[in-house]
């Protein structure tokens, strides 16, 4: 599977990072290589397989619907780039 | 005092022959001195490690000292600890003091560990050299122009280097065990679920799972037992008693049947790796176990199906660093698709960012069950081929990697190869196995491992019939020359 620089710019997109014009070619040709290696996966005639979901068929706990945790909201906010009046800041969104 | 099993130390410190503080400071005099050569630690922390070693000495002063109380260990930089800088190796990650502890931090310091400081590891646990480090690569203090292996390389480096008692290590693909093995170090993956997730910054949540590396199984099966066992905060956790370790080491292998893969044997498999690692096979014979050829036969696909497996939940879960609520943010971003795509190029690495694209291909529409679905089938058909060979034998048993330890930059150029180093190591993690790596005799003075792997929740077994390798060898004992 040879992806291309369009490709690249498409993805990058999709997964939110900015790659430079100059890098485009060279990440078209590694991201090739790797789905190359994973194209090994079709020698394999899968049909009928039930896909693995857990390792150990575990099935997902519920817990109680009760309240758990205190709010952390002055610890978690003091490790953020930027806050105001106990908000997160980013540009604005909204005209 | 660096070289003694942990059982020693714990007697040593009980008997006040010496003290946790003497004890912790010299450790860390240790890498004050030999670390600047290795760059095993990314953060190391004397003060509180003193302060904690203190409070150690206090408890064992009064009779409350258990196995590990006061002993000195390091923590991956990818486990959350409290106040002290959490990396990930990543720069994204340079500015970020977790509010709060990973569960095996909590557990292993109320053990009484002494946490000495971080370990060095590839970036997001992305890597099998520690070569994708943010802070630069750690170097195999066997040999310091080759790598350690990776992820975990900064701990299985620190440990062969008697820079700690012991170190915790991830292992998603094999990040515990292949640095294990190319630093001559006893490293143990779990089974899936084994050890609680919560605080361990995520990677490919359906593989990822915390584990040790120690100088020995002794060693190995102290730490993991304070480790292991349910956690409501992880919800994969397994909810499955966590049997006595120690109890067990000693037993007796006579019959049991070691399982040999053929596909684990075959080309590319270094011959002195191949030697050794028979070397190993042939003492656990002579105490009185069975070898029986096995075989694997989707085991071969194992790498292709990580390529899609792991990207994709990398893809997933990395999405959470956007720079705005913790991690590294862009300068002046002009709107929020700028602040996104700047912070995140700036943040991560080459590789990291391959995955992340890869993992965003595999899961875009259209391609889903091409790759990701094609690839979970895969997975259950590998898990299937192990579980019937545990119909048949007790343990699986062959090279932890098909080579020693290869030079700095041999393989940071082409992705691919680096990926091929964990081909024996992965199905492993597709299937959710436990699985462990003993030193056996070194190949040209380079360490290199047998692997070890268990049914599920077999740990017991595996650090058992490791023990038993090690009473009988010395292979785990030796020291590289410079750090002895």
């Amino acid at each position: 599977m040879a992806l291309d620089s369009k490709d690249v710019v498409k993805i990058a997109h999709l997964a939110r990072l900015q790659v430079a014009e100059t890098d485009l070619e060279a990440y078209a040709a590694e991201l090739s290589k790797i789905l190359d290696l994973v194209e090994q996966m079709n020698a394999v005639d899968t049909s009928g397989v039930e896909p693995m979901a857990h390792p150990l068929h575990m099935a997902q706990r519920m817990r109680a619907d009760a309240v758990t945790e205190t709010n952390q909201r002055e610890a978690f906010q003091a490790i953020a780039p930027a806050v105001e009046d106990g908000l997160y800041l980013v540009p604005k969104v909204i005209e | 005092m660096h070289d003694l099993p942990i059982a020693d130390l714990a007697a040593g410190l009980r008997e006040k022959r010496f003290s946790s503080r003497e004890l912790t400071a010299h450790f860390l005099d240790r890498i004050e001195r030999l670390d600047p050569a290795l760059n095993s630690c990314i953060t190391v922390d004397h003060d509180m490690a003193l302060t904690v070693a203190d409070a150690a000495d206090r408890r064992l002063a009064a009779g409350d000292a258990g196995p590990l109380t006061g002993i000195p260990i390091i923590h991956k930089d990818i486990f959350l600890t409290k106040g002290v800088r959490t990396s990930c190796g990543s720069r994204m990650l340079d500015n970020f003091v977790p509010p709060f502890d990973a569960t095996i931090v909590e557990r292993l310091a109320g053990a009484g560990t002494i946490m000495l400081g971080k370990a060095n590891m590839d970036e997001f646990a992305m890597g099998s050299s520690n070569e994708t480090s943010w802070y630069g690569p750690v170097r195999n203090p066997w040999d310091t122009t080759r790598v350690p292996g990776g992820s975990s390389g900064g701990s299985a480096a620190a440990v062969a280097a008697g820079l700690c008692a012991a170190a915790t290590g991830t292992d998603t693909g094999g990040s515990i065990r292949q640095p294990a093995a190319f630093c001559g170090t006893t490293g143990i993956k779990p089974t899936y679920g084994r050890c609680s997730r919560y605080g361990m910054i995520a990677f490919a949540s359906s593989l990822d799972q915390a584990g040790v590396l120690a100088r020995s199984a002794a060693d190995a099966a102290l730490v993991l037992q304070a480790m292991a066992g349910f956690d409501a905060r992880d919800s994969t956790s397994a909810e499955e008693a966590v049997p006595d370790y120690a109890a067990t080491l000693g037993d007796d292998i006579r019959g049991l049947r070691i399982g040999l893969p053929r596909e684990y044997f075959g080309e590319g498999l270094e011959a002195g790796v191949d030697a050794s690692v028979r070397g190993a096979l042939a003492e656990l014979e002579q105490q009185g176990a069975t070898l029986v050829d096995i075989s694997l036969p989707n085991a071969p696909l194992s790498v292709p199906v990580y390529y899609v497996v792991a990207p994709a939940e990398c893809s997933s879960n990395l999405a959470r660093f956007d720079g705005v609520r913790y991690g590294h943010r862009c300068e002046a971003p002009r709107d929020l698709e700028d602040l996104y795509k700047r912070s995140r190029a700036e943040g991560f690495g080459a590789e990291v960012k391959r995955r992340i694209m890869i993992g965003t291909y595999a899961l875009s529409a259209g391609y889903y069950d091409a790759y990701y679905l094609k690839a979970q089938q895969l997975r259950q058909l590998i898990a299937d081929d192990f579980r019937r060979a545990f119909e048949q034998v007790d343990v699986i048993m062959g090279p932890t990697t098909p080579t020693t330890a290869f030079r700095l930059g041999a393989k940071t150029d082409d992705p691919v190869a680096m990926y091929l180093n964990d081909i024996y190591t992965i199905a492993t993690n597709l299937a959710g196995l436990p699985g462990l790596s003993v030193p056996v005799a070194p190949v040209d003075g380079l360490p290199a491992g047998l692997q070890m792997i268990g049914n599920y929740f077999a740990e017991g077994r595996l650090l058992n019939v490791a023990h038993r390798l090690q009473q009988a060898t010395d292979w785990h004992r030796a020291a590289p020359a410079e750090f002895g």
